[in-house]
């Protein structure tokens, strides 16, 4: 196995470029026959009338009398062309089915992951600075206590303080009506958008908190001190890329979790998006759909999984000595 | 940091193995920080509530008292009559004890499987470590709660599927971490040591490697038993559950919210059953680690 290593940092990130691929391909292996358990579609969509002829015509039709090995590559040659299949809940293309519900999914993620991470990076490295004062004593235990809550009591919680039992200053549900744009909704937006971010913010600022308390009792920190930096250079030359190695990583799991865990979020504030989608599928036993959905929110994984990495070699220069 | 400045501390014997710390140890010592007790005290509650409350509920489960969203006084309960007609603290009571095991169970087989996982990756230093930690890659690129939510919709709302299920997605995230840990650890002169002195591979992996990272993996453990009850709670939430009027905390949550304006407690109380139960074991998670901190500055020092 010679050839997985060497080649300096552009062959480590070619090298995890291809990995990133076998992953994605070991994926769609995955999700095809995994999926294959949810039984026969053409069954499901017949129901009662299930004649022998018109399943054999609906199978033609979905390419499923061909072998499993065939079916596999036939879907995964699709996928490469971008062509993700035909609904079988509503005849329409995949991608025509999915296009909005991603779409606003998307709004969604982005904006949670545009509010959360500066905040969480900001609050964290304070944090550390100020360590056992009153603003980190205060923003270190409600980082703690929020990281904690399982992210349907939050959305739950959200719904008392703010839309039902205490005041009542926003739409309880976010059901933003076919052929509209999320954005067009904001104070839709603003429960769903917070109850993402917090529940991934106080993950974030506790890493970003604990590694630069890490970094800056380090030899190299205490000796840029003892140089006589000023502690302006000190924090930002030396601590902080040190400290930010290790939450990449974590940035990059919560991203991917966004992607996947707006689930639980959308289906409480009934917001049309892909975990909508997936738990509409999954119940309608839309095969397509499930597949598409799952290979989606894995490439989402994989590409934020494999941006981080490469970040993190980046900044940690010890690292690269094993390349 | 360049390789003069690093030479002669080393040379200096700084990097000398210390004897790690044992976890009970580092457990009777987290309990001296307030947090911990706190912690501690709240989980206890939750716990006891959990597995005894069924001993003490008034009524049964399926007992019905009065019309839907009764209220105290009207039904003659302590909370009120829920979307059934049930008492609701009667239905609280039980509603904590499958939450729990599912979770504790879970959460246990993947920290071990993790652990075991992360160790050979970060020992092997190989293709075997690319191998695993890709395999790793492929189970966590489905979100916690998606995998659960397909293998419960596949195969049922079993608990063995969802047991099944946590734990799958739990160890190759532990494994993550465990491997990050152990693997500065692994470029110690100490282990270099102990594989000069002829010390089995086992030997190695989980009497010198495993305590050295024991601090990160008992906060990795809280934390992911505290994910656990959330996940396991939000599929009951979702209403994916072998039997949807069940006396479940995250069912309650689901069937009761509509009433949260005029009748809160069948909401509410399950919700801040989770609430503290998640805040108890993440207080927990951080005063082992902020003990474990604490005793490596010492030694440092």
């Amino acid at each position: 196995m010679r050839f997985l290593r060497g080649g300096g940092i552009v062959g480590f990130i070619i090298r995890r470029v291809l990995l990133g691929l076998v992953v994605l391909l070991l994926v769609s292996v995955i999700v095809f026959v995994s999926t294959q358990l949810l039984g026969d579609p053409a069954r499901a969509i017949l129901g009662r009338d299930a004649t022998p002829d018109r399943l054999a015509a609906l199978h033609k039709q979905l390419h499923l009398d061909s072998s499993k090995v065939g079916q596999y590559f036939h879907w995964l040659g699709g996928l490469l062309h971008g062509d993700l299949g035909t609904s079988l809940a509503s005849s329409q293309p995949v991608t025509s089915v999915l296009g909005a519900r991603l779409a606003n999914s998307a709004v969604l993620v982005v904006l949670a992951a545009v509010v959360s991470v500066p905040i969480s990076i900001a609050i964290g490295s304070y944090a550390a600075l100020r360590r056992e004062r009153i603003f980190d004593t205060v923003s270190s235990n409600l980082m703690l206590l929020l990281a904690a809550l399982p992210e349907f009591v939050v959305a739950v919680l959200l719904v008392i303080l703010l839309s039902t039992n205490v005041i009542h200053w926003l739409p309880a549900t976010s059901p933003v009506p076919p052929g509209t744009h999320a954005w067009n909704y904001p104070s839709e937006l603003i429960m769903p958008v917070g109850t993402l971010v917090i529940a991934v913010a106080p993950y974030v600022s506790r890493i970003m908190r604990a590694s630069m308390i890490e970094v800056l009792e380090s030899d190299y920190v205490e000796m840029a001190r003892l140089k006589g930096l000023p502690e302006r250079t000190v924090l930002i030359r030396h601590a902080l890329p040190n400290a930010i190695g290790p939450v990449f990583q974590v940035i990059a799991i919560n991203l991917a979790y966004l992607a996947g865990g707006v689930v639980v979020i959308e289906s409480v504030f009934n917001y049309p998006g892909i975990g909508l989608a997936l738990v509409d599928a999954v119940n309608n036993h839309d095969i397509p759909v499930v597949q598409a959905l799952a290979m989606l929110i894995a490439a989402v994984y994989v590409v934020l999984n494999l941006l981080a990495d490469v970040a993190t070699i980046l900044v940690t220069p010890r690292l690269r000595t094993r390349l | 940091m360049s390789q003069t400045e690093s030479a002669p501390a080393l040379a200096e014997g700084v990097d000398t193995p210390t004897p790690p710390v044992r976890s009970s140890t580092l457990l009777v010592r987290s309990l001296r920080l307030w947090r911990t007790r706190i912690g501690a005290v709240l989980t206890l509650i939750l716990v006891l509530i959990a597995l005894l409350g069924p001993l003490v509920a008034p009524h049964g489960v399926t007992e019905f008292i009065n019309k839907p969203y009764a209220s105290g006084s009207v039904s003659h309960t302590v909370f009120g009559t829920d979307y059934l007609g049930y008492d609701v603290l009667s239905r609280f009571l039980y509603g904590g004890r499958s939450i729990l095991i599912i979770a504790v169970v879970s959460t246990a087989i993947g920290v071990i499987l993790g652990v075991v996982i992360g160790l050979v990756a970060a020992y092997a230093r190989n293709a075997l470590d690319d191998v695993l930690m890709r395999l790793m890659d492929v189970i966590m690129a489905f979100p916690q709660i998606m995998l659960a939510l397909v293998a419960v919709s596949l195969v049922g709302a079993k608990n063995w599927v969802i047991i099944f299920a946590i734990a799958l997605t739990t160890a190759p995230r532990v494994a993550r971490v465990a491997r990050g840990a152990a693997q500065p650890v692994v470029e110690r002169d100490f282990i270099g040591a102990t594989e000069a002195m002829g010390l089995s591979r086992v030997r190695i992996l989980f009497g010198e490697l495993l305590p050295n990272i024991l601090g990160p993996m008992m906060v990795e453990a809280t934390l992911r038993l505290t994910y656990s009850i959330a996940v396991i709670s939000a599929l009951a939430f979702l209403g994916l559950s072998a039997n949807p009027d069940a006396a479940n905390w995250g069912i309650m949550i689901q069937k009761n919210q509509g009433a949260l304006a005029f009748e809160p407690w069948g909401a509410l109380l399950p919700i801040l059953a989770i609430a503290l139960l998640t805040m108890g074991t993440g207080l927990i998670g951080d005063g082992i680690a902020r003990t474990a901190a604490g005793i490596d500055r010492e030694r440092g020092e």
